[in-house]
This record gives C-alpha cells, structure tokens and sequence, in this order.
C-alpha cells in the first residue's frame, strides 16, 4: 500500500536534515504505529507524505499503491487515497463543516472521474457517520473547527476520514489533548475504519493510544530514521522503559 | 484679456456647473447646503479625511467618462419579490419601475413631491448638516444642494417586501446626484435594497431618520463597470430601542468613497455597518464611518474586508465616538485586508474618542495573505488550490457578510463575490 524508501528529507529554507534516509512498508489491512522521542521526525513523515510545503526531497521515494506520491500535489494526494489526520486541525471560520466536507468529497470524486455526490445522499451518509462519533448536528454547521474543543476536533477529522474513505490513513498524534474517553471515542472511529483494504499509519508518543488501536507493527523511530521495528510488545516495553534503553541498544 | 477661467475657484466652478430648483419645500435646505459647501469649499488632497483618497475625479466639473459593463449574469436580487424604483444615469425609469404604492409605506420621488408642507422638509438636509461636524463633508453638502432626484420613503408600518432601487448606468458620460429621505416611525420596519452602478459619476445621499423600536436593513451592491466612481453618503440617527443594518458590497469600480454617519441618539439602539469588497487593478475603495454614541446601553459594530489583488488598493477611517453620558456604549470595530498579491495596498485610520467612564470598546485591523496553514488543511483533503484558495476568501469576507440577516440575501451576495473570484482565475 504505502512504500517508503530510503527517504531523505531537510528543511527548504535552512539546511538542517530532518529525516534521513526512512524505510517503511505499510500493507494493506495493517496498523502501523510510529512512536518516538520529540523531534524524531515523526511529524515532519506526515506532512512530507501528504505535500505540505517547506520541505526538501533529497533523496528517496514515497508511493501509494505504486504511483509516485512525491510528484503529486497535495489535493492529488488525497483523491489517490491518502489522508492525514492532522494534529492540529485548521480553524476555517466563515466556512460551514458539511459544505466544507461536501466540496471535499466531490472534488475527490471528480478528480477521480467519479459521478458526484448529491446533497440528499451526501446529507443522509454523514448522518449516519456523525451520530457514531457523537458529532451532533450543530457541529455539523458550524464554521469548520471554530470553537470547537479538542476533542470535537479530532472526532472531525475521523469524521472526515470515515466520509473520504482513503486508502491510506496517517494519524499524526491524534491522541494529543485528548482525555481517556475522547480518545475511546476516537479509536472506536478508527477501529470501525480498518478494512483489509485500507493501511493505517498511526504516528504517537504515547502507549496508551494504541491500547486501543491495536497496532501489527510498531516502529521505533529517532533522529530521522526508524531505529526499530517489532510487534504491540515494543509499545510497552517504551511505556515501561522510556526511550532512552531502545535507543542506547541500537546506537 | 480678462483672466482664463483655469484660474477660477474650483469650488464656484463645479457649483456654476449645476441647477438648483427655482421653488418647492426643499429650496431652503438647498440654499443652506449650498452655504454651508461654500464655506467648507471641495474636498482636496490636504484635507485630513482624503489623504489616502484622491478627491480631484469626485469633484471636478466634468465626470471622467465609464464604459459600461456588459455581463449575461442575471442582475443581483432577480429572484427576490421587492419593489423596484429603476433610475438610469441618475434618471427616474417610470416603465422599468414598479407601481410606487404599497401598504405600510410612501413611496414619493424628490423631483415630483411638490407639495409644500411635505413631511420630508424636516429631514431634508438636516442630518446631512449634523453630520458636517466634527468632519466636514463637503460632496454631501453639493448633493443636498444640487440632487435632481432621490426617493422620499416613509415607512409607517412593515410593508411585505422590500423597496429596491435599481441604479442602470448606460451613457458612458453621465453623472448623477441623487438624494434619498427614509423616515421610519416608532415600530416600522424597512429593508431597502440598492443595487447596480448607477453612472459614469455618481453622488449619493441616503438620510435616514429611524424612530424608537423601528428597524431599518439595508443591503447595497454597487456596480460592476470598472471605471465608474462614485461618492455616497449614509446619514443616519437612531431613537431608544430602533436598529440599524447597513451592507455594502463593492465589486470593481474605479474610485469609491462610501461614507455612514450614524447617531445613537435613544437608549438601547443598536446600529451594524458592515462591508465587504473584492477588487484588483485600478481599483480604490474608501470607506470613511463615523458613529456617535450619544446614549446609554448602545451597541455599534463596524466589519470592514477588503480582498484586494493586483495593484488594488482599499482605505477604511473609522471612528467611534461616545460622548460623556452614553454609558455602558458596546462598541466594535474591525477591519481587515486580505491581499493576494505583494502589489496592494490597504491603508487603514481606526479612532476611538471616549468621554463616558463605564464603556466597551474595541478595535483592530490587520492586513494578511491567505493562511497557508489552511490552505493546505483543505487541499490535504482533496479541494484543488484554486477552489481552496477562493474558499478561504470567502471565509475571510464571511464575517461582514454575516451582518445581512436575510439567508437569501447573504446567498445572492456570496454568489456574487464567489463569481468575481471565479473571472479571476480563468
């Protein structure tokens, strides 16, 4: 599903290194969790996945189902099957949820040479969708984000992942700012998303996330490369022990 | 040889050039703006309030000529059941207006109320001449002195629809002066709308008197022809209990000066002025507000955006004043700038003036570029740039735009600005 090769990324405005030289094979049907330290990299994968500006290629490649992703633009991304949860998700005032995420799906569809989506059948999905995630109808209208808590936030961005049904999933820390039962309810999203056609990219600092989205294959990931890779057990053993073991044994 | 009239009074020329009624009720508030024109002369350069606005166009004798604008987009407010008063070029369209009776309201025009104890008398010219001070307002003064025409509006009750004044610009030469009173008795309602650019110049004048617990909406959208100009006047004074809201959209134009002189002068009034442009090129907007809290518990807002692109360049000098007394005053004021481009300008001239000890009040303005955060948070999820881009100034003009009630207003609007950002990126 999701090749990463040898991925050399710096900064494009100074000349600092921030991955260096990543491997990754993510399949279809598995969750992939990446945990480390702060300023590993972790965050600087995703936004390089899905096309964020500020960051140089150098070397390496990146590709989704076989199609090159580094050559596409951001909104090509996504229509080929690859979302980001972001960890901050952008407040949009003046833009209303629904219309924001009707225009998204549509796009999507068109680009991929889809019939579009009509209103009622657009309205009548996303109902369904919301009321799983306890997203209620007010959320639905308000301005994209605006005034939402930090919860609503990322329960939207699951909505919007369970409404744009991508191939490819990265979740950046979508555990941050969450306390335990916004978290349940996010995970329970997620959960309800995996399908043996669908990979799963979970990016967080924490254990406890993926107590409750069980994860194939965790890897280790510290100064721009991914220092280890192993099964659920390699998350505990990070909770129980810190970092600071793992990576004094594979330096 | 007698001297060349180059060296003429600028003032005196451009008053030789028009023709005051020789009688009717209007003759003495005429004859005062005139005074009070004279003494103030025209506006020029080195005049506080115009040095971010050229004046010379505004006040010449002879209107720069406007080519007029041709489009198949249906005209704005189409599909809206309103009473339409059509003038072209400043010119009153008996056959294109609507029958000017409709109940709750009286409907007269300047030219023809003749009658000499008209009720418009006590209004004509008269919040104009308040609004003379502190600030001097000299083509409001022209304009009462020398309108050719205008509504006289008396709302005694809520008719069923909207009044809408349809301005026609056809004759690349013309220049229009027209004054309209719009008188609002305790508990009426009104909404007024006013549309299309009018002439090749166009001077406007709206006084509105809104009486206590009356409410008055207004939404405006001026013209599309590129090189028309136009200087309006919104002279406004609210009793206890009455609200006021005030739209303007503004799309191209060469040169527009839109100044809102609002009084709060009953308790618990409440007054929004709010406008939203999008412009590039050639392209000089000016909005110079002007609210005076002369009451207790009054509220007042101020949204003004402006998207501005490609050497276009936007003015806003607001102020709010509130007088000794008019405690706890809610005052608000904002406005923004969003430039697509390093090329435009916005310049901006906020005032606050308090003499009341128990009042709120705040005000910013910015300018910015388009989020890029945002911008890629929506191309992230598959909306192309172009789309995300005019997404995102939609969203930035949505707060002025909110200010209009009406939904199917709001829609019309929307539409509008979405379709200039669309021509834009072809």
């Amino acid at each position: 599903m999701l090749s990463i090769k040898n991925l050399n990324v710096k900064l494009e405005e100074e000349d600092k290194q921030i991955l260096k030289g990543v491997d990754l094979e993510v399949e279809a049907g598995k969750v992939h969790a990446i945990m480390g330290p702060n300023g590993s990299g972790k965050s600087t994968l995703s936004y390089v996945l899905s096309g964020k500006d500020g960051y140089e290629v150098t070397e390496g490649s990146a590709t989704l189902e076989g199609e090159d992703l580094l050559e596409m633009e951001p909104e090509e991304r996504a229509a080929a099957g690859l979302f980001l949860a972001f960890q901050y998700p952008v407040e949009i005032p003046g833009v209303g949820n629904m219309t924001f995420l009707r225009t998204a799906v549509n796009a999507q569809r068109k680009a991929r040479g889809e019939e579009e989506m009509s209103a009622a059948d657009f309205l009548k999905v996303i109902r369904a969708k919301a009321k799983e995630l306890k997203i209620d109808a007010d959320m639905l209208k308000r301005p994209v984000n605006v005034g939402f808590s930090g919860g609503e936030k990322k329960r939207n961005e699951i909505l919007q992942m369970a409404m744009l049904e991508p191939k490819m999933c990265i979740l950046d820390e979508t555990d941050s700012g969450l306390d335990v039962d916004a978290m349940k309810l996010v995970a329970e999203g997620v959960n309800a998303l995996r399908s043996a056609g669908r990979g799963f990219l979970v990016i967080t600092h924490y254990q406890r996330l993926l107590d409750h989205i069980k994860p194939d294959v965790v890897h280790i990931m510290a100064d721009g490369r991914i220092v280890k890779t192993g099964g659920p057990e390699l998350a505990l053993e990070v909770e129980n022990n810190g970092y600071a073991d793992i990576l004094a044994e594979v330096a | 040889m007698a001297a060349p009239a180059l060296q003429e009074n600028p003032t005196e020329a451009r008053i030789a050039s028009h023709a005051m009624p020789a009688k009717g009720w209007s003759l003495n508030a005429r004859e005062g703006a005139l005074a009070r024109l004279r003494a103030m002369g025209l506006p020029q350069r080195r005049d506080e309030y115009w040095k971010f606005t050229r004046p010379d166009t505004l006040t010449q004798v002879v209107a720069p000529t406007a080519a007029v604008f041709h489009n198949d987009e249906a005209p704005l407010f189409d599909g809206i059941e309103r009473l339409k008063v059509v003038f072209v070029d400043g010119v009153f369209d008996a056959e294109a207006s609507d029958d000017l009776t409709l109940e709750g309201i009286s409907i007269e025009r300047l030219a023809t109320a003749e009658s000499d104890l008209h009720w418009a008398r006590d209004l004509y010219g008269t919040l104009e001449a308040r609004g003379q001070h502190p600030v001097e307002r000299p083509l409001a003064a022209l304009n009462t002195a020398f309108a050719t025409d205008g509504v006289l509006i008396n709302v005694t009750d809520k008719p069923s629809k909207p009044i809408s004044l349809i301005y026609r610009h056809e004759s690349e030469t013309s220049d229009a002066i027209l004054h309209h009173c719009i008188k609002l008795e305790a508990g009426a309602e009104l909404t007024l709308l006013e549309n299309g650019p009018a002439a090749a110049r166009f001077n406007k004048s709206m006084e509105v008197e809104v009486a206590d617990g009356a409410t008055f909406h207004h939404v405006r959208a001026q013209g599309r022809d590129h090189e028309r100009r136009a200087a309006t006047h919104i002279f406004a004074r609210l009793g206890k209990g009455s609200q006021f809201k005030s739209f303007t959209l503004t799309v191209n134009g060469q040169l527009t000066r839109n100044e809102c002189v609002i009084e709060l002068t009953g308790d618990d009034a409440s007054a929004h002025v709010a406008g939203a442009c999008v412009g590039d090129g050639a392209f000089h907007h000016d909005d110079t507000v002007f609210v005076t809290h002369d009451a207790v518990n009054c509220e007042s807002r101020q949204v003004f955006k402006k998207v501005l692109r490609n050497g276009a360049t936007g003015v806003f000098q607001g102020k709010i004043l509130v007088k000794e007394g008019a405690q706890k005053t809610d005052g608000y004021q904002i406005s923004q700038s969003l430039l697509l481009d390093g090329d435009s300008q916005f310049l901006a001239k906020p005032e606050l003036e308090i003499y009341a000890d128990d009042v709120a009040c705040s005000h910013g303005s910015t300018s910015g570029a388009i989020d890029e955060d945002a911008l890629f948070y929506l191309r992230a999820r598959g909306v192309p740039k172009g789309d995300a881009t005019d997404m995102l100034t939609l969203s930035f003009l949505a707060e002025a735009v909110e200010e209009i009630d009406s939904e199917e207003l709001r829609d019309e609007v929307n539409g509008r600005m979405s379709s200039w950002l669309k021509r834009r990126r072809d």
